[in-house]
Protein backbone atom coordinates (compact mmCIF):
# COMPACT_ATOMS: atom_id res chain seq x y z
CA UNK A 1 0.00 0.00 0.00
CA UNK A 2 2.93 2.46 0.85
CA UNK A 3 5.25 1.36 -1.99
CA UNK A 4 1.95 1.92 -4.11
CA UNK A 5 1.71 5.46 -2.61
CA UNK A 6 5.13 6.39 -3.10
CA UNK A 7 4.99 5.23 -6.58
CA UNK A 8 2.16 7.65 -7.72
CA UNK A 9 3.71 10.46 -5.76
CA UNK A 10 6.85 10.25 -8.27
CA UNK A 11 4.97 9.36 -11.04
CA UNK A 12 4.89 13.24 -12.07
CA UNK A 13 8.83 13.63 -11.15
CA UNK A 14 9.43 10.42 -13.51
CA UNK A 15 7.83 11.67 -16.18
CA UNK A 16 9.10 15.37 -16.47
CA UNK A 17 12.27 13.48 -16.29
CA UNK A 18 11.78 10.80 -18.73
CA UNK A 19 10.31 14.16 -20.93
CA UNK A 20 13.75 15.96 -20.87
CA UNK A 21 15.57 12.48 -21.67
CA UNK A 22 13.66 11.85 -24.46
CA UNK A 23 14.23 15.96 -25.55
CA UNK A 24 18.41 15.64 -25.05
CA UNK A 25 18.36 12.09 -27.04
CA UNK A 26 16.44 13.64 -30.00
CA UNK A 27 18.55 16.05 -30.72
CA UNK A 28 21.92 14.42 -30.02
CA UNK A 29 20.93 11.60 -32.30
CA UNK A 30 19.23 13.77 -34.67
CA UNK A 31 22.13 16.79 -34.39
CA UNK A 32 19.57 19.27 -34.49
CA UNK A 33 21.50 22.62 -34.14
CA UNK A 34 21.40 24.59 -30.86
CA UNK A 35 19.88 27.74 -33.07
CA UNK A 36 16.99 25.77 -34.00
CA UNK A 37 16.34 23.58 -30.86
CA UNK A 38 19.01 23.65 -27.91
CA UNK A 39 19.10 20.69 -25.44
CA UNK A 40 17.62 20.96 -22.08
CA UNK A 41 21.03 20.45 -20.53
CA UNK A 42 22.09 23.23 -22.41
CA UNK A 43 19.31 25.49 -21.54
CA UNK A 44 19.89 24.55 -17.83
CA UNK A 45 23.28 25.61 -18.37
CA UNK A 46 22.42 29.07 -20.25
CA UNK A 47 19.53 29.65 -17.79
CA UNK A 48 21.95 29.24 -14.04
CA UNK A 49 24.71 31.65 -16.18
CA UNK A 50 22.30 34.46 -16.46
CA UNK A 51 20.20 33.62 -13.56
CA UNK A 52 20.02 37.00 -12.19
CA UNK A 53 18.60 38.48 -15.11
CA UNK A 54 16.14 35.35 -15.19
CA UNK A 55 15.63 36.29 -11.50
CA UNK A 56 14.52 39.35 -11.62
CA UNK A 57 12.64 38.86 -14.68
CA UNK A 58 10.43 36.36 -13.40
CA UNK A 59 10.06 38.44 -10.73
CA UNK A 60 8.40 40.63 -12.68
CA UNK A 61 6.22 38.38 -14.54
CA UNK A 62 5.10 36.70 -11.30
CA UNK A 63 4.04 40.36 -10.19
CA UNK A 64 2.40 41.39 -13.17
CA UNK A 65 0.96 38.02 -13.08
CA UNK A 66 -0.41 37.87 -9.84
CA UNK A 67 -1.61 41.73 -9.96
CA UNK A 68 -3.74 40.86 -12.93
CA UNK A 69 -5.05 37.35 -11.40
CA UNK A 70 -5.99 39.05 -8.31
CA UNK A 71 -8.52 41.69 -9.91
CA UNK A 72 -9.62 39.14 -12.46
CA UNK A 73 -10.83 37.06 -9.26
CA UNK A 74 -12.56 39.85 -7.77
CA UNK A 75 -14.10 40.90 -10.92
CA UNK A 76 -15.06 37.71 -11.47
CA UNK A 77 -16.20 37.02 -8.77
CA UNK A 78 -18.72 40.15 -8.47
CA UNK A 79 -19.55 39.38 -12.21
CA UNK A 80 -20.17 36.07 -12.08
CA UNK A 81 -22.37 36.20 -8.96
CA UNK A 82 -24.48 38.67 -10.85
CA UNK A 83 -25.04 36.59 -13.71
CA UNK A 84 -25.78 33.30 -11.60
CA UNK A 85 -28.20 35.20 -9.79
CA UNK A 86 -30.07 36.91 -12.65
CA UNK A 87 -31.74 35.55 -15.27
CA UNK A 88 -32.15 38.99 -16.70
CA UNK A 89 -28.27 39.86 -16.44
CA UNK A 90 -27.27 36.57 -17.44
CA UNK A 91 -29.76 37.18 -20.67
CA UNK A 92 -27.43 40.47 -21.32
CA UNK A 93 -24.31 39.60 -20.35
CA UNK A 94 -23.73 36.35 -21.96
CA UNK A 95 -23.52 37.14 -25.31
CA UNK A 96 -20.82 40.66 -24.57
CA UNK A 97 -18.78 38.12 -22.47
CA UNK A 98 -18.61 34.86 -25.20
CA UNK A 99 -17.76 37.86 -27.88
CA UNK A 100 -14.98 39.24 -25.98
CA UNK A 101 -13.70 36.24 -24.71
CA UNK A 102 -13.35 35.59 -28.36
CA UNK A 103 -11.41 38.46 -28.88
CA UNK A 104 -7.61 37.31 -28.94
CA UNK A 105 -5.97 38.80 -26.39
CA UNK A 106 -2.78 39.82 -28.01
CA UNK A 107 -4.92 42.47 -30.11
CA UNK A 108 -5.50 44.10 -27.48
CA UNK A 109 -1.80 44.84 -26.28
CA UNK A 110 -1.42 47.75 -29.09
CA UNK A 111 -4.36 49.58 -27.62
CA UNK A 112 -3.39 48.91 -24.34
CA UNK A 113 -0.17 50.58 -25.16
CA UNK A 114 -1.70 53.47 -26.82
CA UNK A 115 -4.00 54.26 -23.42
CA UNK A 116 -0.89 53.31 -20.56
CA UNK A 117 2.40 52.89 -22.43
CA UNK A 118 4.24 50.40 -22.73
CA UNK A 119 5.16 47.91 -19.20
CA UNK A 120 3.75 46.70 -16.69
CA UNK A 121 0.00 48.08 -16.58
CA UNK A 122 -0.86 46.89 -19.98
CA UNK A 123 0.64 43.01 -18.82
CA UNK A 124 -1.35 43.35 -15.81
CA UNK A 125 -4.43 43.97 -17.69
CA UNK A 126 -3.75 41.71 -20.31
CA UNK A 127 -3.47 38.97 -17.64
CA UNK A 128 -6.38 40.54 -16.14
CA UNK A 129 -8.64 40.09 -19.34
CA UNK A 130 -7.37 37.19 -20.89
CA UNK A 131 -7.64 35.33 -16.77
CA UNK A 132 -11.60 36.25 -15.31
CA UNK A 133 -13.98 34.34 -17.93
CA UNK A 134 -13.37 31.67 -16.75
CA UNK A 135 -13.82 32.32 -13.13
CA UNK A 136 -17.04 34.38 -14.42
CA UNK A 137 -18.06 30.93 -16.12
CA UNK A 138 -17.78 29.15 -13.28
CA UNK A 139 -19.08 31.23 -10.29
CA UNK A 140 -22.45 31.62 -12.28
CA UNK A 141 -22.73 27.61 -13.15
CA UNK A 142 -22.21 27.07 -9.30
CA UNK A 143 -24.84 29.76 -8.68
CA UNK A 144 -27.34 28.77 -11.60
CA UNK A 145 -27.66 24.89 -10.93
CA UNK A 146 -29.21 25.34 -7.72
CA UNK A 147 -31.63 22.05 -7.22
CA UNK A 148 -35.08 23.37 -7.75
CA UNK A 149 -36.41 21.88 -4.94
CA UNK A 150 -33.68 23.52 -2.36
CA UNK A 151 -35.13 26.46 -3.25
CA UNK A 152 -38.41 25.88 -3.08
CA UNK A 153 -37.41 24.51 0.93
CA UNK A 154 -35.92 27.65 1.31
CA UNK A 155 -38.46 30.08 -0.56
CA UNK A 156 -41.36 28.75 1.73
CA UNK A 157 -39.64 29.15 4.75
CA UNK A 158 -39.33 32.96 3.78
CA UNK A 159 -35.81 32.85 3.27
CA UNK A 160 -34.72 36.23 0.62
CA UNK A 161 -32.51 36.04 -2.14
CA UNK A 162 -29.73 37.01 -0.29
CA UNK A 163 -30.18 34.40 2.35
CA UNK A 164 -30.39 31.62 -0.51
CA UNK A 165 -27.26 33.26 -2.37
CA UNK A 166 -25.18 33.26 1.29
CA UNK A 167 -26.75 29.83 2.74
CA UNK A 168 -26.75 27.38 -0.50
CA UNK A 169 -25.15 29.64 -3.77
CA UNK A 170 -22.07 30.65 -2.62
CA UNK A 171 -20.68 27.64 -0.54
CA UNK A 172 -22.34 25.60 -3.58
CA UNK A 173 -20.30 27.59 -5.97
CA UNK A 174 -16.97 26.76 -3.82
CA UNK A 175 -15.40 24.14 -5.64
CA UNK A 176 -16.34 25.59 -9.16
CA UNK A 177 -14.65 28.63 -8.47
CA UNK A 178 -11.41 27.23 -6.78
CA UNK A 179 -11.34 24.72 -10.11
CA UNK A 180 -11.55 27.99 -12.26
CA UNK A 181 -8.57 29.52 -9.85
CA UNK A 182 -6.49 27.04 -11.04
CA UNK A 183 -7.19 27.15 -14.87
CA UNK A 184 -7.41 31.30 -14.49
CA UNK A 185 -3.73 31.63 -13.09
CA UNK A 186 -2.10 29.64 -15.74
CA UNK A 187 -4.13 31.80 -18.35
CA UNK A 188 -3.10 34.92 -16.09
CA UNK A 189 0.69 34.23 -17.02
CA UNK A 190 0.27 33.56 -20.78
CA UNK A 191 -1.07 36.76 -21.15
CA UNK A 192 1.15 38.92 -18.96
CA UNK A 193 3.82 37.14 -20.77
CA UNK A 194 2.24 37.90 -24.30
CA UNK A 195 2.36 41.46 -23.27
CA UNK A 196 5.71 41.27 -22.13
CA UNK A 197 6.84 39.83 -25.45
CA UNK A 198 4.65 42.93 -27.23
CA UNK A 199 5.71 45.69 -25.37
CA UNK A 200 7.39 46.05 -22.51
CA UNK A 201 11.28 46.01 -21.24
CA UNK A 202 10.74 43.88 -18.20
CA UNK A 203 9.52 40.66 -17.76
CA UNK A 204 10.32 36.81 -19.15
CA UNK A 205 8.46 38.02 -22.40
CA UNK A 206 11.01 40.22 -22.89
CA UNK A 207 13.83 38.23 -22.35
CA UNK A 208 13.08 35.78 -24.14
CA UNK A 209 12.48 38.01 -27.24
CA UNK A 210 15.18 40.11 -26.42
CA UNK A 211 16.84 36.59 -26.33
CA UNK A 212 15.75 35.58 -29.79
CA UNK A 213 16.83 38.56 -31.48
CA UNK A 214 20.24 37.40 -30.54
CA UNK A 215 20.17 34.22 -31.67
CA UNK A 216 20.07 33.09 -28.33
CA UNK A 217 17.77 29.57 -28.14
CA UNK A 218 18.95 28.37 -25.14
CA UNK A 219 18.40 31.02 -23.06
CA UNK A 220 14.81 31.21 -24.88
CA UNK A 221 14.25 27.68 -23.69
CA UNK A 222 15.28 28.76 -20.16
CA UNK A 223 12.84 31.20 -19.91
CA UNK A 224 10.27 29.40 -21.26
CA UNK A 225 10.98 26.58 -18.24
CA UNK A 226 11.03 29.00 -15.81
CA UNK A 227 7.37 30.27 -17.01
CA UNK A 228 7.17 26.18 -16.49
CA UNK A 229 7.79 26.30 -13.40
CA UNK A 230 6.36 29.14 -12.09
CA UNK A 231 2.59 28.14 -13.59
CA UNK A 232 3.14 24.21 -12.41
CA UNK A 233 3.90 26.17 -8.84
CA UNK A 234 0.93 28.31 -8.96
CA UNK A 235 -0.76 25.50 -10.31
CA UNK A 236 -0.56 23.73 -7.35
CA UNK A 237 -0.95 26.07 -4.43
CA UNK A 238 -4.39 27.07 -6.04
CA UNK A 239 -4.71 22.94 -5.89
CA UNK A 240 -3.74 22.58 -2.39
CA UNK A 241 -6.29 25.54 -1.69
CA UNK A 242 -9.24 24.04 -3.18
CA UNK A 243 -8.50 20.81 -1.43
CA UNK A 244 -8.53 22.15 1.65
CA UNK A 245 -11.51 24.37 1.25
CA UNK A 246 -14.02 22.22 -0.09
CA UNK A 247 -13.17 19.06 0.93
CA UNK A 248 -16.91 17.99 1.30
CA UNK A 249 -16.72 18.13 -2.75
CA UNK A 250 -14.45 15.49 -3.27
CA UNK A 251 -15.10 13.37 -0.81
CA UNK A 252 -13.97 9.55 -1.20
CA UNK A 253 -12.06 10.74 -4.10
CA UNK A 254 -9.36 9.00 -4.51
CA UNK A 255 -6.86 11.16 -5.37
CA UNK A 256 -7.18 13.28 -2.42
CA UNK B 1 -65.88 32.51 7.17
CA UNK B 2 -65.44 28.65 7.01
CA UNK B 3 -63.23 27.34 9.50
CA UNK B 4 -60.53 25.48 7.22
CA UNK B 5 -56.95 26.31 7.58
CA UNK B 6 -56.36 25.50 3.72
CA UNK B 7 -59.12 26.31 0.69
CA UNK B 8 -58.57 25.99 -2.81
CA UNK B 9 -61.55 28.18 -4.31
CA UNK B 10 -62.27 26.95 -8.26
CA UNK B 11 -58.18 27.02 -8.60
CA UNK B 12 -56.82 26.67 -12.52
CA UNK B 13 -53.54 26.33 -13.55
CA UNK B 14 -51.77 27.10 -16.70
CA UNK B 15 -47.52 26.59 -16.83
CA UNK B 16 -47.99 29.83 -19.17
CA UNK B 17 -50.18 31.89 -20.95
CA UNK B 18 -51.75 30.07 -23.79
CA UNK B 19 -50.93 26.48 -22.28
CA UNK B 20 -53.29 23.92 -22.14
CA UNK B 21 -54.51 23.65 -18.05
CA UNK B 22 -52.15 21.56 -15.63
CA UNK B 23 -54.68 21.64 -13.17
CA UNK B 24 -58.74 21.71 -14.23
CA UNK B 25 -61.06 23.65 -11.62
CA UNK B 26 -60.25 22.56 -8.18
CA UNK B 27 -61.58 22.64 -4.98
CA UNK B 28 -60.41 21.78 -1.67
CA UNK B 29 -60.72 22.17 1.77
CA UNK B 30 -58.32 20.91 4.69
CA UNK B 31 -58.62 21.69 8.62
CA UNK B 32 -55.91 22.66 10.77
CA UNK B 33 -53.95 19.78 11.56
CA UNK B 34 -55.71 17.50 9.04
CA UNK B 35 -53.33 14.88 7.21
CA UNK B 36 -54.44 14.15 3.75
CA UNK B 37 -52.79 12.80 0.99
CA UNK B 38 -53.20 13.45 -2.66
CA UNK B 39 -52.36 10.34 -4.75
CA UNK B 40 -52.67 9.91 -8.73
CA UNK B 41 -51.22 9.34 -11.80
CA UNK B 42 -47.64 10.73 -12.38
CA UNK B 43 -47.62 14.35 -14.71
CA UNK B 44 -51.29 14.80 -13.16
CA UNK B 45 -50.42 18.17 -11.17
CA UNK B 46 -49.99 16.47 -7.70
CA UNK B 47 -46.81 18.31 -7.16
CA UNK B 48 -48.17 21.62 -9.11
CA UNK B 49 -51.02 21.18 -5.89
CA UNK B 50 -48.25 21.58 -3.11
CA UNK B 51 -46.39 24.85 -5.45
CA UNK B 52 -50.03 26.38 -5.14
CA UNK B 53 -50.89 25.69 -1.84
CA UNK B 54 -47.07 26.68 -0.32
CA UNK B 55 -47.30 30.17 -2.70
CA UNK B 56 -44.56 29.00 -5.32
CA UNK B 57 -46.61 29.35 -7.83
CA UNK B 58 -49.47 31.77 -8.35
CA UNK B 59 -53.08 30.23 -9.80
CA UNK B 60 -54.09 31.38 -13.37
CA UNK B 61 -57.60 31.49 -12.34
CA UNK B 62 -59.23 30.87 -8.29
CA UNK B 63 -57.99 31.62 -5.13
CA UNK B 64 -55.62 29.83 -2.66
CA UNK B 65 -56.57 30.57 1.13
CA UNK B 66 -54.26 29.87 3.90
CA UNK B 67 -55.04 30.62 7.87
CA UNK B 68 -57.84 33.27 6.24
CA UNK B 69 -55.76 35.25 4.21
CA UNK B 70 -55.31 34.75 0.31
CA UNK B 71 -51.78 33.39 -0.83
CA UNK B 72 -49.96 35.89 -2.84
CA UNK B 73 -46.37 35.14 -2.11
CA UNK B 74 -44.33 32.09 -0.80
CA UNK B 75 -45.80 31.21 2.84
CA UNK B 76 -43.07 31.23 5.42
CA UNK B 77 -44.54 29.08 7.84
CA UNK B 78 -44.60 25.74 5.78
CA UNK B 79 -42.30 22.92 6.22
CA UNK B 80 -41.34 20.87 2.79
CA UNK B 81 -39.37 17.42 1.88
CA UNK B 82 -38.78 16.12 -1.22
CA UNK B 83 -38.14 12.45 -3.03
CA UNK B 84 -34.62 14.03 -2.97
CA UNK B 85 -33.43 14.55 0.51
CA UNK B 86 -31.92 17.75 -0.80
CA UNK B 87 -29.33 18.11 2.27
CA UNK B 88 -26.46 20.46 2.04
CA UNK B 89 -23.17 17.80 1.62
CA UNK B 90 -21.10 20.88 3.35
CA UNK B 91 -23.20 21.36 6.24
CA UNK B 92 -23.48 18.03 9.41
CA UNK B 93 -26.89 16.44 9.89
CA UNK B 94 -26.69 18.88 12.80
CA UNK B 95 -26.55 22.20 11.24
CA UNK B 96 -28.84 20.99 8.30
CA UNK B 97 -31.91 20.50 10.14
CA UNK B 98 -30.78 23.77 12.20
CA UNK B 99 -31.01 25.76 8.17
CA UNK B 100 -34.21 26.52 8.75
CA UNK B 101 -33.15 28.35 12.21
CA UNK B 102 -31.50 30.26 9.90
CA UNK B 103 -34.25 31.41 7.80
CA UNK B 104 -37.25 31.90 9.66
CA UNK B 105 -37.92 34.52 11.71
CA UNK B 106 -37.81 35.02 14.94
CA UNK B 107 -35.60 32.14 15.31
CA UNK B 108 -33.31 33.83 12.87
CA UNK B 109 -32.20 36.86 15.11
CA UNK B 110 -32.63 34.47 18.66
CA UNK B 111 -30.05 31.65 16.82
CA UNK B 112 -26.83 33.43 17.52
CA UNK B 113 -27.78 34.17 21.38
CA UNK B 114 -29.51 30.48 22.14
CA UNK B 115 -27.41 28.50 20.08
CA UNK B 116 -27.51 25.50 22.51
CA UNK B 117 -31.12 25.42 23.05
CA UNK B 118 -31.49 24.99 19.63
CA UNK B 119 -28.89 22.42 19.22
CA UNK B 120 -30.61 20.45 22.06
CA UNK B 121 -33.73 20.79 20.07
CA UNK B 122 -32.76 19.43 17.13
CA UNK B 123 -30.87 16.65 18.62
CA UNK B 124 -34.27 15.23 20.32
CA UNK B 125 -35.89 15.91 17.55
CA UNK B 126 -33.03 13.57 14.85
CA UNK B 127 -33.28 11.57 18.36
CA UNK B 128 -36.97 10.73 17.36
CA UNK B 129 -36.48 9.82 14.24
CA UNK B 130 -33.35 7.19 14.87
CA UNK B 131 -30.18 9.72 14.14
CA UNK B 132 -28.76 9.47 17.47
CA UNK B 133 -25.19 9.36 17.79
CA UNK B 134 -25.36 10.79 13.96
CA UNK B 135 -25.46 14.43 14.24
CA UNK B 136 -21.89 15.38 12.86
CA UNK B 137 -22.31 13.29 10.60
CA UNK B 138 -21.58 14.78 7.01
CA UNK B 139 -24.59 13.61 4.57
CA UNK B 140 -22.91 11.18 2.12
CA UNK B 141 -21.44 9.32 5.17
CA UNK B 142 -25.66 8.64 5.83
CA UNK B 143 -27.53 6.03 4.02
CA UNK B 144 -30.35 7.24 1.55
CA UNK B 145 -32.66 6.50 4.17
CA UNK B 146 -31.19 8.41 6.89
CA UNK B 147 -30.68 10.97 4.61
CA UNK B 148 -34.60 11.23 4.30
CA UNK B 149 -34.79 11.32 7.95
CA UNK B 150 -32.82 14.33 8.39
CA UNK B 151 -34.94 16.15 5.91
CA UNK B 152 -37.75 15.26 7.47
CA UNK B 153 -36.24 16.83 10.35
CA UNK B 154 -35.33 19.78 8.86
CA UNK B 155 -38.71 20.22 7.74
CA UNK B 156 -40.21 19.65 11.09
CA UNK B 157 -37.71 21.79 12.98
CA UNK B 158 -39.22 25.16 13.18
CA UNK B 159 -42.44 23.16 13.88
CA UNK B 160 -44.61 24.76 10.91
CA UNK B 161 -48.30 24.88 10.97
CA UNK B 162 -48.11 23.24 7.27
CA UNK B 163 -45.93 20.20 5.99
CA UNK B 164 -45.61 19.70 2.30
CA UNK B 165 -44.03 16.14 1.63
CA UNK B 166 -44.03 15.42 -1.65
CA UNK B 167 -43.20 11.66 -2.38
CA UNK B 168 -40.90 11.77 0.05
CA UNK B 169 -40.44 8.02 0.57
CA UNK B 170 -40.28 7.19 -2.56
CA UNK B 171 -36.58 6.14 -3.02
CA UNK B 172 -36.77 4.19 -0.15
CA UNK B 173 -36.78 0.12 0.48
CA UNK B 174 -39.80 -0.99 1.59
CA UNK B 175 -39.01 -1.46 5.69
CA UNK B 176 -37.14 1.78 5.82
CA UNK B 177 -40.44 3.48 4.33
CA UNK B 178 -42.98 1.98 6.55
CA UNK B 179 -40.95 2.29 9.54
CA UNK B 180 -40.72 6.36 8.83
CA UNK B 181 -44.37 6.09 8.22
CA UNK B 182 -44.36 5.40 12.21
CA UNK B 183 -41.99 8.08 13.05
CA UNK B 184 -44.08 10.59 10.92
CA UNK B 185 -47.33 9.59 12.54
CA UNK B 186 -46.14 9.63 15.72
CA UNK B 187 -44.75 13.34 15.59
CA UNK B 188 -48.32 14.40 13.78
CA UNK B 189 -50.00 12.81 16.66
CA UNK B 190 -48.14 14.24 19.68
CA UNK B 191 -48.75 17.59 17.70
CA UNK B 192 -50.99 18.08 14.92
CA UNK B 193 -49.88 20.17 12.50
CA UNK B 194 -51.45 20.16 9.29
CA UNK B 195 -50.07 17.80 6.09
CA UNK B 196 -50.53 17.93 2.69
CA UNK B 197 -48.64 14.20 1.04
CA UNK B 198 -48.22 13.99 -2.35
CA UNK B 199 -47.47 9.81 -3.13
CA UNK B 200 -48.66 7.83 -5.75
CA UNK B 201 -48.11 4.69 -3.05
CA UNK B 202 -51.24 3.81 -2.14
CA UNK B 203 -50.84 1.96 0.81
CA UNK B 204 -48.62 5.03 2.17
CA UNK B 205 -52.19 7.09 1.20
CA UNK B 206 -53.92 4.72 3.73
CA UNK B 207 -51.63 4.46 6.61
CA UNK B 208 -51.09 7.95 6.96
CA UNK B 209 -54.43 10.17 6.06
CA UNK B 210 -57.49 11.28 7.15
CA UNK B 211 -58.59 11.86 3.56
CA UNK B 212 -57.68 10.79 0.34
CA UNK B 213 -58.03 13.03 -2.69
CA UNK B 214 -57.27 10.66 -5.84
CA UNK B 215 -56.52 12.86 -8.99
CA UNK B 216 -57.66 12.33 -12.59
CA UNK B 217 -54.27 12.55 -15.34
CA UNK B 218 -53.68 15.75 -16.86
CA UNK B 219 -55.05 17.93 -16.68
CA UNK B 220 -55.66 17.16 -13.21
CA UNK B 221 -58.96 17.28 -11.22
CA UNK B 222 -59.71 15.62 -7.75
CA UNK B 223 -62.39 13.16 -8.98
CA UNK B 224 -62.99 11.34 -5.03
CA UNK B 225 -61.98 12.31 -1.87
CA UNK B 226 -62.36 9.54 0.62
CA UNK B 227 -62.84 9.74 4.43
CA UNK B 228 -60.00 7.44 6.38
CA UNK B 229 -60.81 6.40 8.98
CA UNK B 230 -59.16 3.94 10.32
CA UNK B 231 -58.33 3.91 14.12
CA UNK B 232 -55.09 5.94 14.74
CA UNK B 233 -52.12 5.29 15.74
CA UNK B 234 -52.00 2.67 12.68
CA UNK B 235 -49.22 0.28 12.63
CA UNK B 236 -48.09 -2.81 11.11
CA UNK B 237 -51.13 -5.02 12.04
CA UNK B 238 -53.22 -2.47 10.64
CA UNK B 239 -52.24 -2.68 7.29
CA UNK B 240 -53.29 -6.52 7.60
CA UNK B 241 -56.54 -5.76 8.44
CA UNK B 242 -59.86 -6.33 5.97
CA UNK B 243 -60.92 -2.44 6.38
CA UNK B 244 -57.34 -0.96 5.53
CA UNK B 245 -57.18 -3.57 2.34
CA UNK B 246 -60.55 -2.68 1.26
CA UNK B 247 -59.77 0.87 1.05
CA UNK B 248 -56.46 0.24 -1.17
CA UNK B 249 -58.10 -1.55 -3.42
CA UNK B 250 -60.99 1.13 -3.63
CA UNK B 251 -58.39 3.93 -4.76
CA UNK B 252 -56.50 1.30 -7.02
CA UNK B 253 -60.05 0.68 -8.18
CA UNK B 254 -59.92 4.83 -8.98
CA UNK B 255 -56.90 4.90 -10.30
CA UNK B 256 -57.52 2.28 -12.72
CA UNK B 257 -60.55 3.87 -14.00
CA UNK B 258 -58.40 7.25 -14.27
CA UNK B 259 -55.46 5.43 -16.42
CA UNK B 260 -58.16 3.67 -18.45
CA UNK B 261 -60.78 6.86 -19.25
Amino acid sequence: MKKKLNLRKATPWLSAIGLFVLWELVVRIFNIPPYVLPTPSESIIVGWQFHEAIWMHAYHTLYTTLAGFAIAVVFGVVLGALVGSSRAIYDAANPLLVGFNSVPKVALVPVLVMWFGIGTVPAIITAFLISFFPIVVNVATGLATLEPELRDVLRSLGATRRDILIKVGFPRAMPYFFASLKVAITLAFVGSVISETVASNVGVGYLMLSASSKFNMPLVFAGLLVIAVMGIAMYEIFNVIERRSTKWANRGNPTN
Amino acid sequence: MSNSFVELNDVKLRYSEGDDLALETTNMKIDKGEFIAVVGPSGCGKSSLLKLVSGLMPPSEGSVIVDGKEVAGPLKIVGMAFQNPTLLPWRTTLDNVLLPMEIVKPHRHRLRKYRAEYEERARKLLATVGLEGHEDKYPWELSGGMQQRASLCRSLIHEPELLMLDEPFGALDAFTREELWDILQNLWMIKPFTVILVTHDLREAAYLADTIYVMSKRPGKILVERENTLVRPRDQETTFTQPFTDLVHELRSHIRDVRES
